[in-house]
């Protein structure tokens, strides 16, 4: 049970209509209350953030706060807490390049390596002109058997070469 | 017998290091051990809030478990066998240890924590005596919490007491665990400054050097300090606690544990207000003014100075054309050598309630408690009215929202502006000033109603009679009547209001009608110190108001600021001002001061003296002197001593203290007391009117000489701005919007305030808050006042 004065009171207005559709439609999967409203920050901030051209700005993040009617430092922990949940401006494309045990044995290090020169920026960042998102370091994304793997725009790809990263690359806009 | 046997089953049996306990089923050992004085280390479970089993510290061996448990996260059970000190138990503490010490600074000559640190002092127990760690430490940046709490957090151990506090006790929420895994910081994100006024109960709870106290920061280490037992002196409840002193100053301030009064918190005002001792303007020598210039002197002339004063009017137009008026916070013995000077030099016009301004009551500002406050924990309906609760007892506050929080209280409030709490409000009736007797007659009416009994006669009950509750005022009734215990709390603003008379019978008309407890706060630091020892008015004498309406010609003012701790400011001003002699006995001369007093008297004020508080619940509670005052101050009871001494008064023979401490009538502690029924009081104001009233609230920080120049607290997010709160509507009607600028005035002094627009103020009421800057011009708090646009 909470009872805030909340330092974000009428953020809610930056959420768009499809949004908020998106958030009343996980809240009613949880129980009524302040605890269920906890529940469903992640979905809304996944929607915000969808909303945003895929990251959360921090008045987002105070929407968020003040639609569900939660405190606000609630929403800041469940955004960087998750590595899905970017905080900072992205490039267009993302992708994520999983580093955990399997893709490690089978490779994963020179494919970061790889990645990394050839765009020229480190995991974490953005190139330049904004066209693709580097993530952080990621954990087991479940697709062991096709170590080493990572995803690009939500796509798997496995069993990755240099070679085959390239042709992924090179298509993207 | 099925309680018997109910007892029985809930009784569970277990043995640690192979002595028998018992605990309730529920329980976690750690509980049970800490109950038996077991020690078990531990950095994130704390008795007073939520089990977050984040730290592993506290892992003990339990017999028949795979592994080492949390003590603090493993419920007993019947038969269990723990122990805390087997060789698995250490092992596996030790190495809890040496991980949570991996990223931890090495840092301890420079914290300011050292000496007094959880984890120094676990870190000696149970720490390696070499590091096996050679890789960097993690660094993490540091935030500004504002003004009281100064942050390490490169030293953060992430045990989240702090931000458990924050969220369970304090109610706000304002830090959390940014980020995971390494890169995890307990953090507000936003750079926020940390609000609650409860705020600094963090830096208790952090067991390193992570949030500790910025204006005490460097100044002193934990060994150089003596602790010397006092209590708060801000709020009526009188938290119980310590001062930590070095050659005779008071470096800083921390709760001691009671749970019957503060538990173990301590509200910011109680912890740093202290600092305020450190103004400029203080007084430090005797002063007299000479020809309208102030001169120090010694104390035999300025004692000469001031006993002439008083002598020569008392001579010329008698006792009664002297008037003494007392800050509540003074103690209770210098209230009882107050009053007897007063009656000695034939005055009966002693009075301490300087805020109140209807004294039509017998008891006006005299606490009633029909339930202890520590009760109010345990309520399931609490009716606030008049009382911005969480501001004006803050640890009182705690008290209702732990009802709201752990017991599903049901807390409603009648108040003239919808001030922010950590509590849901069942139910609001937020009405100006003018209306709220009105209102609470609307409740009585329907508290009478379904408990089917008749109004009581005179005009209270023609005030009651034919009333038409509205649904809020109804709704109010019931949850009070529905509630096994409920309590009706009238407040600081109950008790300053016009018609604080009309506002505690009807609130006694409503506790009676539904059988419920009625708890009337008797507003600033032992005021009810000062009712017992009868500084209150004789038969004959004038109370407060009353004095200064009827102007004296001769005052005598011990520790207050007229400006800021009257009533009425600018009544106070002028009366003072055109009195033929004022004598002040004062700590902190401002200027106001200045300019009405003849003498001024510098006073040891608490804590720097001994002498006693009675709080709310008529507990007479002892202060040492904790700090050195200035050479030349001295303490309230020797100046009066000398005062009545030099008029060759009887009654000031006294030689110490004791002597007048045991002049104090104890039985009148534990005496039942009669509450009055008043039926005929003087007719109430209604709102129908188009004036405009003031809300003038004292804010949080502005309660007393001491809190106003307390710099932290000054800095601190709570401190007031002055500016007048008006509700949008209002603004609409008078043309003006946010961030103008207004002339408002009483009594045909003015002051230009910005604007500050609230929808928590009701529209025919402007907040002008009392005992500010700007303010203190002004007269009466609950009042009519004149708004005209100024230029924006
Ligand atoms: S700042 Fe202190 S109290 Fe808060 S989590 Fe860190 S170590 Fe614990
Ligand atoms: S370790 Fe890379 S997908 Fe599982
Ligand atoms: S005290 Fe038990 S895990 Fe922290």
């Amino acid at each position: 049970m909470q009872a805030t004065d909340s330092p974000v009171a009428g953020k809610a207005e930056l959420l768009t209509d499809e949004t908020r559709q998106y958030i009343d439609h996980w809240v009613g999967k949880f129980p009524e209350g302040l605890e269920g409203r906890r529940s469903a920050i992640i979905q809304a901030l996944f929607s915000a953030q969808q909303d945003n051209g895929g990251w959360i700005s921090q008045d987002l993040m105070d929407a968020v706060a003040d639609y569900l009617k939660v405190p606000p430092v609630w929403v800041y922990e469940v955004a960087t807490f998750y590595s899905m949940l970017e905080t900072e401006p992205t490039g267009r494309h993302s992708i994520s390049i999983c580093t955990n045990i399997s893709c490690m044995l089978c490779g994963s290090q020179k494919i970061v390596d790889h990645v990394e020169s050839k765009l020229g920026i480190k995991t974490g960042q953005s190139t330049e002109d904004g066209r693709v998102f580097l993530k952080q370091e990621e954990e087991c994304l479940a697709a062991c058997t096709g170590a080493p793997m990572m995803i690009v725009d939500g796509h798997y790809h496995e069993n990755l070469t240099p070679e085959k990263v390239d042709e992924i690359l090179d298509k993207l806009e | 017998m099925t309680t018997t046997e109910q007892a029985q089953t809930d009784l569970v049996t277990l043995e640690v290091d192979g002595q028998e306990l018992t605990g309730r089923k529920g329980e976690m050992i750690i509980q049970v051990t800490d109950r038996a004085g077991i020690d078990i280390p531990r950095f994130c479970y704390h008795h007073k809030l939520s089990i977050a089993a984040n730290c592993r510290m506290c892992l003990v061996d339990v017999e028949k478990a795979p592994k080492p448990l949390p003590a603090c996260a493993t419920p007993i059970a019947e038969g269990m066998k723990v122990f805390t000190e087997s060789r698995r138990a250490m092992d596996a503490q030790h190495g809890v240890m040496e991980f949570l010490l991996i990223n931890h600074p090495l840092d301890c000559p420079i914290c300011d924590q050292g000496g007094e640190c959880e984890l120094q002092d676990l870190a000696m127990g149970y720490g390696r005596s070499v590091s096996r760690f050679t890789e960097r430490k993690r660094v993490v940046k540091d935030e500004n919490l504002g003004s009281l709490i100064s942050t390490d957090m490169t030293r953060c151990i992430h045990c989240t007491r702090c931000v458990r506090f924050l969220e369970e006790i304090a109610g706000t929420a304002e830090l959390g665990g940014m980020g995971r895994g390494e890169n995890l910081e307990i953090s507000t994100f936003m750079g926020r400054h940390i609000q609650s006024e409860l705020s600094g109960n963090v830096i208790d709870l952090c067991p390193v050097g992570a949030l500790t106290n910025k204006p005490f920061r460097f100044s002193a280490r934990a060994w150089e300090m003596s602790a010397r037992s006092s209590i708060g002196v801000h709020d009526c409840l009188g938290s119980n606690l310590y001062y930590h002193v070095r050659g005779g100053r008071i470096m800083r301030c921390v709760p001691d544990e009671n749970e019957q009064i503060n538990e173990c918190w301590l509200s910011d005002r109680d912890r740093y207000s202290h600092f305020g001792f450190r103004a400029e303007d203080r007084v430090e020598s005797p002063r007299i003014k000479v020809d309208g210039k102030w001169q120090d002197t010694d104390w035999d002339t300025a004692l000469a100075e001031a006993g002439k004063a008083l002598g020569s009017v008392r001579d010329a137009s008698g006792g009664q054309s002297l008037g003494f008026l007392t800050s509540p916070r003074a103690t209770t013995e210098d209230h009882l050598l107050v009053a007897a000077l007063g009656r000695a030099l034939g005055s009966e016009n002693t009075d301490h309630r300087l805020r109140v301004s209807d004294f039509s009551h017998p008891l006006a500002g005299r606490a009633r408690m029909d339930v202890t406050s520590d009760q109010w924990s345990k309520a399931d309906a609490i009716f606030l009215v008049g009382s911005n609760i969480r501001h004006d007892q803050p640890l009182l506050g705690h008290r209702v929202r732990t009802a709201w929080r752990l017991n599903n209280a049901r807390v409603m409030d009648l108040n003239p502006v919808a001030w922010k709490f950590h509590f849901d409000l069942a139910e609001r009736l937020i009405v100006p000033p003018q209306n709220m007797v009105e209102t609470l007659a609307r409740v009585a009416a329907a508290a009478l109603e379904i408990a089917g009994k008749s109004a009581p006669d005179g005009k209270l009950g023609a005030l009651i009679e034919n009333r038409e509750p509205e649904p809020a005022a109804s709704n109010a009734a019931r949850n009070l009547r529905d509630a096994e215990n409920a309590v009706i709390v009238l407040g600081d603003v109950a008790l300053n209001h016009p018609q604080g008379a009309w506002l505690r019978s009807l609130a006694q008309v409503i506790a009676d009608a539904l059988d419920v407890a009625l708890c009337v706060l008797p507003g600033p630091a032992n005021s009810q110190g000062a009712w017992l020892a009868g500084n209150v008015p004789g038969e004959k004498g004038l109370d407060a108001r009353a004095m200064l309406e009827e102007p004296r010609k001769g005052y005598v003012l011990f520790d207050l600021e007229p400006e800021f701790d009257c009533a009425d400011p600018a009544l106070a001003m002028k009366s003072l001002g055109n009195a033929e002699k004022v004598v002040a006995i004062a700590s902190f001369a401002g200027r106001d001061l200045l300019e009405v007093a003849d003498v001024l008297l510098p006073l040891a004020s608490v804590p720097e003296t001994d002498g006693s508080f009675v709080n709310l619940d008529n507990r007479r509670q002892w202060l040492k002197a904790a700090a050195r005052p200035p050479e030349n101050a001295r303490p309230g009871w020797k100046i009066l001593r000398m005062l009545g001494h030099g008029l060759g008064l009887e009654g000031f023979d006294f030689v110490n203290l004791n002597q007048v401490a045991g002049r104090f009538d104890e039985d009148q502690l534990s005496a039942s007391q009669t509450e009055p029924m008043l039926t005929d009081l003087d007719d109430p104001v209604t709102g129908q009117s188009k004036t405009l009233w003031r809300i003038g609230d004292v804010p949080l920080y502005a309660g007393d000489n001491l809190v106003r120049r307390s710099a932290p607290l000054q800095e601190s997010a709570h401190a007031e701005q002055s500016r007048i709160g008006m509700h949008p509507s209002d603004a609409e009607r008078l043309g003006v919007t946010d961030a103008d600028r207004l002339r408002v005035s009483q009594g045909g002094e003015a002051v230009e305030l910005s604007v500050e627009l609230d929808a928590g103020i009701p529209p025919g009421a402007v907040r002008v808050p009392m005992a500010t800057c700007h303010s203190r011009v002004l007269g009466q708090a609950f009042a009519p006042i004149e708004v005209e646009g100024g230029q924006s």
